[in-house]
């Protein structure tokens, strides 16, 4: 806070200075209820932290899967501040699209290392192309035509949009769940840190989002398009004064959202090896969730909600059972929205008022 | 013509054509048999008017987007399989409760409870989780409030899918979990004595007709009332409403408890009609199904979402399965190489009317004329006398 606003404020009371406590480190105290208290039962039961240390392995590989998601949410809601709610739809045809590139390009559990890296780099392309260019279609059709409606109208369309494309899945699928060739072996164990084993399907995860999500921030920070972005994200008609063209910025953005998007369905492709047309739906609430907490419109704090609400995820799947887990997460949802809704690394939006 | 124009301009024409329309949807299942496709689908369109009609409450009126309606119809529901099913079988050492139930269910054990307590049981759950669900928006505005509603509503649904491993006072269950709670009572009611589903569904219809019409007139008096008016300040400038001393707290919670009761009122009704309530049904599409309809009809405008509902409960009951899934469709379909089921993607028609609606015409298929104005006017200056402006409204209705 800077010095003046300090003084001018009139002699702070207690009961502010516990509120202001409460919602700087309350966050961050209910986040760490679920890890501290496993690990004390886990110190109990068996004397080390092994069954936890597993718990936060597999958090981190969803939690990088979740930030690639995330990312598209919060760049397309800190450019016009709308919540693309079919951006989890667009990962999810990310990965159906990745998970029927296999057969085509011949790869299969047995294809030698060299060809499996050129292979699955190809279909990487191939579906952050796909995803990109739906999520650039999704905002041509459906949030374009209504940028001067109400509010609300925009987010309407969105849901609308989310439920034909999920049914786009169920038609290209069906509507069971399908499994995929475990092209890497990725539960196969790649190493051990202290008891703890490391997957292959986690290290490929965390190494494949690294690169991007650098690439993004550099592109964000440095190109042309990207000081567009962010002019037109402070102030879309000053940025359309200045010369800016504000439709293709907006476009560019639902692109670099849904490249990140297409990444993370090849990834989740691999890792789960299985895909079905409705894990875009609960995955984009959680990444959604995991923006909000970084502070929408924030990319590093998508990146750093992604991980936290993955380990979230990876300690409810295992401990509280698969079924609570989007429960807990909305719950995690809904104390951010109502206690801190500029999230973690955010600052005050419009909608926290 | 003159004559006819006079007659629009005096309401005692418009109650009488309104009563010769509900006469005529009252006689209707006469001239059809007792047990007939036609009744059942159009008992679940009018149980869908219902629920619409109070999502339009929040959503409509008070302009506050409420993805988690779902949450209501699910409590409602509950508490038809709590409270007029043996789910609790074990009350009263397996004696049961009984209040006002015929003689058959009267001898079963578990709570069996009249109809018409049901409804002021669900009324109050409901309000009261609406309530609930209300607090925490308070804060909130915009799309943040969709989104705190949606996880409410999937809370909720998860809590009673997953209840069977959630144990109440001792040893009772919340819920089922993913088995389905059957048999529900039929429905019982003080006069009429308890209906049977198996041989007559005319008296469910009439039923459920009869609970339109309250929750219409409700609605009109509501919209209004002072409170209506409110709401509708609210949806149109927050700020602006809370300075001219409209108390923005207590407004939006009774929106919510208001909207959520006639979705409980709807549930309660569905349970006899289903006869068993299945937890799997919670799903966030109930949600959106019902934000069609309002969508459809035209947000906050009371007709146009009476026919929302009836058109979306007829394509969901009628057009899909029988029509589109029907023989002759489907043979089409098949000798032009398409080989899908309509009700697979029974969804994604409900999101293309959303999606279509929004974006073509968003004031809905019978506008409110103050929405229209919104909507539709470039400017405020532009909007003319306010008799000019019914003028023209007139015209295009």
């Amino acid at each position: 806070m800077e010095a003046a606003s300090v003084t001018a404020a009139p002699p702070k009371r207690r009961s502010d200075a516990v509120r202001e406590f409460i919602s700087r480190y309350g966050l961050i105290a209910i986040l760490l209820i679920l890890p501290v208290a496993y690990g004390i039962q886990d110190l109990g039961d068996d004397g080390n932290l092994t069954r936890l240390g597993n718990n936060l392995v597999e958090g981190v590989s969803n939690g990088a899967i979740l930030a690639l998601i995330a990312l598209g949410y919060t760049l397309v809601y800190g450019i016009i501040e709308l919540i693309n709610f079919a951006h989890g739809e667009v990962f999810m045809l990310g990965s159906l699209t990745a998970a029927a590139l296999y057969s085509p390009f011949g790869l299969t559990p047995n294809t030698a290392t060299f060809g499996l890296i050129i292979g699955l780099l190809a279909i990487l392309a191939i579906s952050m192309l796909v995803s990109g260019t739906l999520n650039v279609m999704i905002e041509r059709v459906a949030y374009r035509p209504l940028r001067s409606a109400p509010k609300l109208a925009p987010l309407i369309t969105a849901v609308g949009m989310s439920f034909i494309l999920q049914n786009v899945g169920i038609l290209w699928i069906g509507a069971s769940q399908k499994s995929v060739p475990d092209l890497i072996g990725s539960q196969k164990q790649l190493f051990e840190v202290a008891g703890v084993s490391v997957s292959r399907g986690t290290v490929l995860a965390v190494l494949a989002m690294i690169p991007l999500v650098l690439l993004l921030t550099q592109f964000v920070a440095h190109s042309r398009l990207g000081k567009a972005m962010r002019a037109t994200a402070q102030d879309p008609e000053a940025a359309r004064l200045m010369g800016i063209n504000v439709d293709t910025t907006i476009s560019v953005t639902f692109l670099l959202g849904g490249l990140m998007a297409g990444a993370a369905g090849l990834i989740t492709a691999l890792y789960q090896t299985s895909i079905w047309y409705f894990q875009g739906f609960s995955a984009g609430l959680y990444a959604f969730t995991a923006a909000v907490m970084g502070g929408i419109g924030n990319i590093r704090g998508a990146v750093l909600g992604g991980f936290i609400i993955g380990i979230i995820q990876g300690i409810s799947d295992n401990r509280i059972g698969n079924e609570w887990t989007p429960a807990i997460v909305f719950v995690y949802l809904i104390i951010i929205m109502v206690f801190r809704p500029q999230g973690l690394i955010g600052e005050e939006t419009r909608e926290a008022g | 013509m003159t004559r006819v124009r006079e007659l629009r301009g005096d309401p005692r024409a418009g109650w009488a054509i309104g009563a010769l329309l509900v006469l005529a949807v009252a006689l209707m299942p006469l001239f059809r048999p007792p047990l007939d496709g036609f009744t059942s689908d159009a008992i679940l369109a009018l149980a869908y008017v219902v629920m619409a009609l109070g999502l339009n409450l929040v959503v409509g009126f008070a302009g506050l987007l409420d993805l988690g309606y779902v949450a209501f119809y699910a409590i409602g529901l509950m508490v038809t399989g709590w409270w007029a099913s043996d789910f609790f079988s074990g009350v009263k050492n397996e004696k049961g409760i009984h209040v006002g139930v015929s003689d058959f269910a009267g001898s079963l054990p578990g709570i069996h409870l009249n109809f018409l307590l049901l409804v002021i049981g669900a009324i109050i759950m409901c309000a009261i989780a609406g309530v609930i669900i209300g607090l925490p928006t308070l804060r909130l505005r915009g799309d943040y409030i969709a989104i705190v509603t949606l996880a409410f509503g999937e809370i909720i649904s998860r809590v009673f899918q997953n209840g069977d491993t959630v144990t109440i006072f001792g040893d009772d269950k919340l819920s089922n979990g993913r088995q389905s709670i059957s048999p529900i009572d039929q429905l019982n009611l003080p006069i009429f004595g308890e209906f049977d589903s198996a041989t007559d569904l005319r008296p469910y219809y009439w039923c459920v007709l009869a609970l339109c019409l309250v929750v219409l007139f409700v609605n009109f008096r509501l919209r209004d009332s002072r409170l209506g008016r409110a709401w509708i300040a609210l949806r149109e400038d927050e700020v602006a409403a809370a300075s001219m001393g409209v108390p923005l707290v207590k407004t939006k919670l009774l929106s919510y408890g208001a909207g959520g009761a006639f979705g409980g009122i709807s549930g309660v009704f569905l349970g006899p009609v289903y006869a068993s309530v299945n937890a799997n049904q919670f799903m966030f599409g109930f949600s959106i199904f019902i934000l069609a309809m309002v969508i459809l009809g035209g947000l906050g405008s009371i007709w146009g979402v009476v026919l929302g509902a009836v058109m979306l409960g007829f394509v969901n009951h009628w057009l899909i399965p029988d029509v589109l899934d029907g023989e002759f469709v489907q043979d089409k379909l098949d000798s032009i190489g398409l080989n899908f089921q309509f009700s697979e993607v029974a969804f994604g028609v409900f999101g293309f009317i959303l999606l279509l609606m929004m974006v073509l015409r968003p004031e809905g298929l019978l506008p409110e004329r103050r929405h229209q104005m919104e909507l539709t006017a470039t400017g405020p200056g532009e909007l003319g006398e306010p008799g000019e402006l019914s003028a023209t409204y007139e015209a295009r209705a």
